[in-house]
């Protein structure tokens, strides 16, 4: 470190030595009894006090205030950047957390709405079944119920026919001058509707 | 006539900047006088509590722009100080800084128009560098003792050509504070000088027909001595800033 810097500021100081080389020179010329200010011995005891009060003056504002502030400020804010780089990790991972829980709750819901539609679908054709049965029964009943009347109706239909028949014999009987046998009339007609 | 006017408005005073004068009047200057020399001392004083102080007050966690400069100025001084010297360095790291502050400030404030560059001043800069001889060579023999001595004993050489080498490193050794206050005071007191006789000559189209060349030349050569200048104060500072700091490597490992 020390090589690399000596070399350069030997250049500005030579840089600087010919500089001052000409002033020298044309302050020599011109204002020949101008001299250094900078030899001039009667100031050293002046600007020595004065620069020791500047240099403690600054070490103490420098040591006592601003360099554990400055320290304090960087040191805060190095403390920041981790803590937020840590809290962005924590959000990341409770992100990919949140994302897995609604993913698995798609999936649940999925599920559900499957589970729940078979057993609707179950409900509503047990339901079926059951009217599909009742109206069975009913149709059936009332098949029954209408071959009963038919039935009876039929029955009468006979009844009324055997007896339109008897008086009709009767009456046929009587009007071909005989005596009317209402028992011989009722086994013939009975006879006749066998046959 | 035309010569007397010529001698009369080309004034070439360069070293004039330099005079130590009583600020307030009166011709002999004592040593608790306040003079020119104290006051843009104040003033550096001034600026470093309005950098480092005033600027850093808000403590802010994203940092205003004096607040960033003076965590820059912090962080390249505590690195140089790192890098350079050692870790075992940074208690010294208040001092270093002290000094980086001081010559930097007093650079750049020797920079504006009428003002007196304090560094410019062999008195001022020999008393920083006899300081820093005298820390670096009381730290050397308390932290090693005798063994500091080791750092003038080139045991990578030759047997026979180490007295020689010896004693070309105690003549070095010695000549240290000298080099490193002549190159601060020499640096800022050429630049100065130097703008000041092109100075001298910018007022000639005035006087003399010649002017016509001479003057647009002049004030061309003061602005880029002046940006010129502005790179050698940061630099100046810099440099013996880690020089110091190098000293001070020597002075904690001289084995190294």
């Amino acid at each position: 470190m020390a090589n690399s810097t000596e070399p350069a500021a030997e250049a500005v100081t030579g840089a600087a030595t010919e500089a001052a080389g000409h002033v020298a020179e044309a302050a020599g010329h011109v204002a020949e009894k101008a001299g250094m200010p900078q030899l001039d011995f009667a100031t050293f005891p002046n600007q020595i006090f004065w620069l020791v009060v500047a240099l403690v003056m600054i070490y103490l504002v420098l040591s006592r205030v601003a360099l554990p502030r400055i320290g304090g400020i960087l040191a805060d804010r190095q403390g920041t950047i981790t803590n937020d780089l840590a809290a962005a990790e924590d959000l990341k991972a409770s992100a990919l957390a949140a994302e897995k829980a609604y993913e698995q709750a798609l999936v649940d819901a999925r599920a559900e709405a499957q589970k729940i539609i078979a057993e609707a679908r179950a409900v509503i054709q047990a339901e079926v079944d059951e009217a599909t049965a009742h109206a069975d029964a009913e149709i059936a009943a009332r098949a029954a119920e209408s071959e009963r009347r038919i039935g009876e109706i039929r029955a009468s239909a006979v009844d009324s026919v055997r007896e339109v028949a008897r008086d009709t014999a009767a009456a046929l009987v009587a009007a071909l001058g005989g005596s009317v046998d209402a028992k011989a009339i009722a086994t013939a007609v009975t006879a006749r509707l066998k046959g | 006539m035309a010569s007397e006017t010529e001698s009369e408005g080309l004034a070439f005073h360069p070293m004039d900047q330099f005079i130590v004068r009583p600020l307030f009047g009166g011709e002999t200057v004592h040593w608790y006088t306040p003079t020119n020399a104290t006051l843009w001392m104040a003033l550096t004083i001034l600026a470093v509590v309005l950098f480092f102080v005033t600027g850093t007050r808000g403590r802010a966690i994203v940092p205003s722009r004096i607040q960033s400069i003076a965590e820059l100025g912090y962080g390249f001084v505590h690195k140089m100080v790192e890098d350079v010297a050692g870790k075992d360095a940074l208690k010294f790291f208040p001092y270093i800084f002290t000094l980086f502050c001081f010559i930097v400030f007093s650079n750049f404030l020797g920079l504006l128009p009428r003002a007196f560059t304090t560094t410019s001043h062999i008195a001022v800069t020999a008393v920083m560098a006899v300081a820093v001889f005298l820390t670096v060579t009381i730290v050397g023999f308390v932290k090693n003792g005798a063994a500091f001595l080791g750092l003038f004993w080139v045991s990578s050489a030759p047997l026979a050509l180490r007295p020689v080498l010896a004693l070309i490193e105690v003549i070095s050794y010695f000549v240290r504070p000298v080099s490193h206050s002549i190159r601060l005071a020499g640096n800022m007191m050429a630049g100065h000088a130097v703008i000041k006789v092109f100075a001298a000559f910018a007022p000639l189209v005035l006087i003399s027909g010649i002017g016509v060349v001479v003057t647009p030349l002049s004030i061309i050569a003061i602005t880029a001595m002046y940006g010129l200048e502005i790179l050698v104060a940061f630099i100046q500072a810099y440099v013996f800033t880690i020089l110091t700091c190098v000293y001070l490597k020597d002075a904690l490992h001289p084995h190294h």
